[in-house]
């Protein structure tokens, strides 16, 4: 497999230089990994602050600005941050006014961001925490590590950051964040594995002519293989496990994720099919973002979110946004 | 009895270990977890030697105490949390002691193991590295190369195993047949315990 790169022990670093040099908006500390809205703290706001492991850009440090996150904090590839890039996070951006952590279901992520929040507390940082879990391919039981934070994770960011930039308090914001996960669900697809810098071949083999059913965004297998399908049949599947997963009463957004190696061109045909399969299940649809924003490095494929929103979250979506990966109305 | 250069020695070891069978970590890794175990432990282990080397801790508690910080500074993922956990929780169980017995170490240890349990919530059976560490501490009574023994033994016992924590529980019983990277990792802590005794 050839890659980008010069030695896969520096991706990471050497991706954060880059990020630095394209977005003089952020603070990018590359040594402690740790990229900081320039304008950080901001008098008043409640800050955000997620992270997790490196290989989904542009999730999370491309989330980064007015609008959205104050802090993110990448680890190594596939690997969740460690406790003192969260707890550096935490001091640099908060205000007084607290800080609230959007961690995705994963044991190492829950564990590191649950040690970061002591650290920070010991500080005198108010800490909340809202875990995302929308991965409807995993059944949430005693027998798992619950479901995992794939797609949500952008809603949650977006719209408790909205809430956030309006200046609403700690417990609001939270309140927000929760609200957005339980809403929301996801199911994703593998039409090849990826690649990780230190392993250097696929994560698992896929024969051609087939694809992996249910996969999360760590080039882990899925939980079912089949013959491959079109994209109409794809569409059919995804949609079908979320709704069958949750009932929309209100309108969804929808968001239509590329693994990061499906071309935009396949991803809007899916999306086509997508919207037929919302529209023949009287789903009414409120916004739709299409594009490679929660990726698993190379890995082809797609994952789909709904997001069912009330009049308030629909506004706090369309409210202004700058960062490096989404932008809107500023 | 147990002195502050036995635990260093334990911890070369076991840096010295994880370094060697880093790919073959990765590897297991691979089929049911996202292949990076090798790499992470190797990155944390090597950490481990430095700090120790620099900042030269004097007793048993406090060499592990150290090691579990850094692991927990470097590692990232579960697994540096989950043994950056054992470590400071059996350094802190020795306390002060310049020297330990073996059968207060057994004890540290134990405690070290149910505070990783408590932490990630694992039991005995869900092919993690429970299934190496609890046989290990159950053996230590008999001697360093018993634990060693029964460790190994743990780690290949979880192969038929499906996960019930952890990335490798996702696949379901995809995950049953292969070997689980957490256990074979905690094996090669244990193994260093007896190679530190010249065993």
């Amino acid at each position: 497999m050839r890659m980008l790169i010069n030695v896969a022990e520096n991706v990471v670093a050497d991706a954060l230089r880059g990020m630095a040099a394209a977005h003089p908006d952020l603070v990018v500390d590359v040594e402690n990994r740790v990229i900081v809205r320039r304008d950080a703290p901001v008098a008043g706001k409640v800050a955000l602050i997620s992270g997790g492991g490196s290989g989904h850009e542009p999730l999370h440090g491309g989330f980064v600005g007015p609008g959205m996150l104050s802090a993110a904090c990448p680890g190594e590839v596939f690997t969740s941050p460690v406790p003192d890039q969260m707890a550096r996070a935490a001091a640099a951006v908060d205000s007084g006014a607290g800080v609230l952590f959007i961690v995705k279901n994963y044991t190492g992520d829950v564990l590191n961001f649950d040690m970061a929040a002591e650290l920070a507390e010991d500080e005198g940082i108010q800490v909340a925490k809202v875990l995302v879990n929308d991965d409807v391919a995993v059944t949430d039981s005693l027998y798992t590590a619950g479901r995992r934070g794939t797609g949500a994770t952008l809603f949650v960011e977006k719209i408790a950051g909205a809430a956030a930039e309006e200046g609403q308090p700690l417990e609001r914001v939270e309140a927000i964040g929760r609200q957005v996960n339980e809403n929301a669900r996801s199911f994703g697809v593998a039409l090849s594995a990826c690649t990780t810098p230190a392993k250097g071949s696929p994560t698992f083999d896929l024969p051609p002519g087939e694809l992996e059913l249910g996969i999360g965004i760590h080039g882990e297998p899925g939980r079912e293989r089949r013959a491959m399908m079109t994209s109409r049949e794809i569409a059919d599947f995804a949609v079908g496990a979320i709704l069958d997963d949750m009932t929309p009463r209100n309108p969804v957004l929808v968001l239509v994720n590329g693994m990061g190696g499906t071309p935009l061109l396949e991803l809007y045909g899916f999306n086509a099919e997508v919207q037929r399969v919302l529209a023949e299940r009287g789903v009414a649809v409120g916004h739709t973002l299409v594009g490679n924003y929660v990726t698993s490095l190379d890995m082809a494929g797609a994952s789909v979110t709904l997001c069912q929103v009330d009049e308030e979250l629909l506004r706090l979506w369309n409210a202004p946004v700058k960062t490096p990966g989404l932008r809107w109305g500023i | 009895m147990l002195d502050a250069d036995f635990f260093r020695r334990w911890m070369t070891a076991t840096a010295a270990a994880v370094d060697r069978e880093a790919e073959r970590l990765t590897a297991l890794d691979s089929p049911i977890g996202d292949a990076d175990h090798g790499s992470n432990l190797q990155r944390g282990f090597t950490a481990v030697a430095t700090t120790l080397e620099k900042e030269d801790p004097q007793t048993p508690g406090a060499i592990l105490m150290l090691a579990g910080r850094q692991l927990i500074s470097t590692v990232g993922g579960a697994s540096g949390p989950l043994y950056g956990t054992l470590l400071r929780r059996t350094g802190k169980a020795l306390g002060d002691a310049g020297e330990v017995s073996e059968e207060q170490f057994a004890q540290a240890l134990r405690t070290g193991v149910d505070a990783v349990m408590v932490l990630g919530g694992a039991a005995p059976g869900d092919k993690t590295m429970i299934d190496a560490l609890v046989p290990a501490v159950d053996a230590l009574g008999d001697g360093f190369t018993a634990a060693r023994a029964a460790a190994e033994e743990g780690a290949l016992a979880t192969t038929p195993l499906q996960a019930r924590k952890g990335r490798a529980s996702y696949l379901g019983e995809r995950s049953i047949g292969h070997q689980d990277p957490g256990a074979t990792s905690s094996a090669l802590l244990i193994a260093g315990l007896a190679e530190a005794n010249g065993e």
